[in-house]
């Protein structure tokens, strides 16, 4: 799989490290009511969709950047790639 | 039908005209006790025990396309009960135990073969962990033998044991693990469930279920709906597109594990090998080609098929330790979908749904369970309490904080 990254191009798959689906960005606030049960599912439990996917990839061998790549689980075929920097909003 | 000796001679003589599909092919009925979903290894041999040792009636097992159409028939055919944590060793041992007579049970060849399974180590801390491991297995009744290197060489001369980084120091060796053939250990749950009246019913894909006040009445499916008040899901691979329709987010990812097969050689490896340094695993079939593979691609998948860098990866594992499979060419490569789960061990329990049970998470161990997983699916089907060797397997562990995560990776699934 060759992951279209929006500084560097197409990159091989092989040079990122991946960690699951995108929505790992939007962490819980460990300080509000009922954040035990939100941690729960933040932490184990996915979506895990035949189809369209939007999910983490860190540029591990490359620039060290966090992407989110938008990719189909069925046919592998990757639709998209931005920082996920950019869709998070400040450091991510 | 009874096969035996005298029969396949009988056969032989007049012509093998005597020789009848081995399980009927029923049309659906409007309302069953049992249903099953899945027809695969772990849901047919549920609907085996819950027919034959259960003794339960109306039972259905719906498939959405042919039996034994999923991992059953993909994966590297491999039996054993080397595991470590309490939650799973007790577990895997049972199954060993029923392996051990599959074929007397359900009176058909499943060529089960207790040709042992050598786990090499490469290290003094890998022995150790070999070594506690091995204790963990004895403990509950399986057997196992830490080798030196002297022992290995003896089993396997040809092995790279000076390798400049990975040397091989010894092994873990279970002798009683070894292989089946994965496609007949289907057949034989499939035939010996169809004889006690179970209805396999082929090309009926599940599309909904009928859930009334969180009790479950019944499913919907391409071939219509049928009511049934007790349901279990078993479809390793899909679980998380399966159980969405009954409004269930799952502790599960699925991911593509490719698996590989070799022109076929002479007879070179007569047991299981695996890799202490890599993850390499193989064996050679009566066929002589060497069934071997290796990790995960790693990213969520549903493809049944995975991508050129893992090939090179299981390639480059299998050339560290036999340099000589490097003149051997690959005849075959294909996928499957892995449950993988949030601690690597599987699930069978009830669910948050009356009349709703799950059979799911086997990761890439699901093969060597088959046995027990449909014994413990069924006793929880007939009897609403879990089997005593997989009471630890709850859904609701990772909430409880109770994992069972052998390789001590955390809640990261394509790391198990």
């Amino acid at each position: 799989m060759l992951i279209p990254h929006p500084l560097l191009g197409l990159r091989d798959a092989e040079e990122f490290t991946y960690l699951g689906d995108a929505r790992l960005l939007d962490r819980p606030d460990g300080m509000a009511e009922g954040a035990a049960a939100a941690f729960y599912e933040y932490v184990h439990l996915r979506d895990n969709p035949a189809g369209v996917h939007r999910e983490l990839w860190f540029h591990e061998q490359g620039d060290r950047s966090w992407l989110v790549v938008t990719r189909n689980t069925v046919t592998h075929e990757i639709l998209g790639a931005e920082l996920a920097r950019n869709v998070k909003g400040g450091a991510a | 039908m009874r096969y035996s000796g005298l029969r396949v001679i009988k056969e032989a003589l007049t012509g093998h005209k005597g020789w009848k599909p081995i399980w009927r092919n029923p049309e659906p009925q409007s309302s069953y006790d049992y249903i099953i979903i899945g027809g695969g290894g772990h849901g047919l041999a549920t609907a085996y025990y819950l027919s034959n040792t259960f003794k339960k009636a109306r039972i259905a097992v719906l498939e959405k396309g042919w039996l034994g159409s999923g991992n059953i028939g993909r994966n590297t055919t491999i039996i054993r009960s080397n595991y470590l944590l309490p939650g799973n060793e007790p577990f895997y041992e049972f199954s060993m135990k029923l392996w051990e007579n599959l074929e007397q049970e359900f009176n058909f060849n499943a060529m089960v073969s207790q040709r042992g399974i050598l786990n090499l180590l490469h290290t003094d801390a890998q022995r150790d962990a070999y070594r506690r491991r091995g204790n963990a297995m004895i403990l509950a009744g399986a057997d196992a033998e830490l080798l030196d290197q002297d022992g290995v060489r003896a089993m396997y001369p040809w092995l790279n044991f000076d390798n400049a980084r990975f040397p091989i120091k010894g092994g873990l060796l279970q002798r009683r693990a070894g292989t089946a053939r994965h496609d007949g250990v289907a057949w034989g749950y499939a035939r010996g469930a169809d004889l006690k009246g179970v209805d396999l019913i082929q090309n009926c894909e599940v599309t909904g279920f009928r859930i009334e006040n969180g009790t479950m009445r019944g499913v919907e499916t391409s071939r219509g709906y049928i009511a049934a008040n007790k349901v279990g899901v078993a479809v390793a691979g899909s679980t998380g597109r399966v159980m969405a329709m009954a409004g269930m987010r799952m502790p599960i990812e699925s991911h593509v594990l490719q698996a590989f097969v070799s022109e076929g050689l002479k007879p070179t490896i007569d047991g299981v090998i695996t890799f202490g340094a890599g993850h390499f695993y193989v064996s050679q079939s009566d066929k002589g080609g060497l069934v071997f593979g290796g990790d995960i691609d790693g990213y969520n998948s549903y493809a049944q098929r995975g991508n050129m860098a893992v090939i090179e990866d299981v390639a480059q594992g299998g050339m560290a330790l036999m340099p000589a499979i490097g003149r051997a060419r690959l005849l075959r490569v294909w996928g499957g979908i892995m449950d993988m789960s949030m601690d690597g061990s599987p699930i069978i329990d009830r669910t948050p749904v009356s009349g709703l049970y799950l059979n799911a998470g086997w990761c890439y161990g699901g093969f060597k369970a088959t046995p027990a997983s449909g014994y413990a699916f069924a006793h929880l089907l007939a009897t609403d309490t879990p089997h005593e060797t997989a009471r630890a397997y709850r859904l609701d562990r990772f909430e409880r904080g109770l994992p069972i995560d052998e390789k001590g990776m955390g809640a990261q699934p394509n790391l198990h």
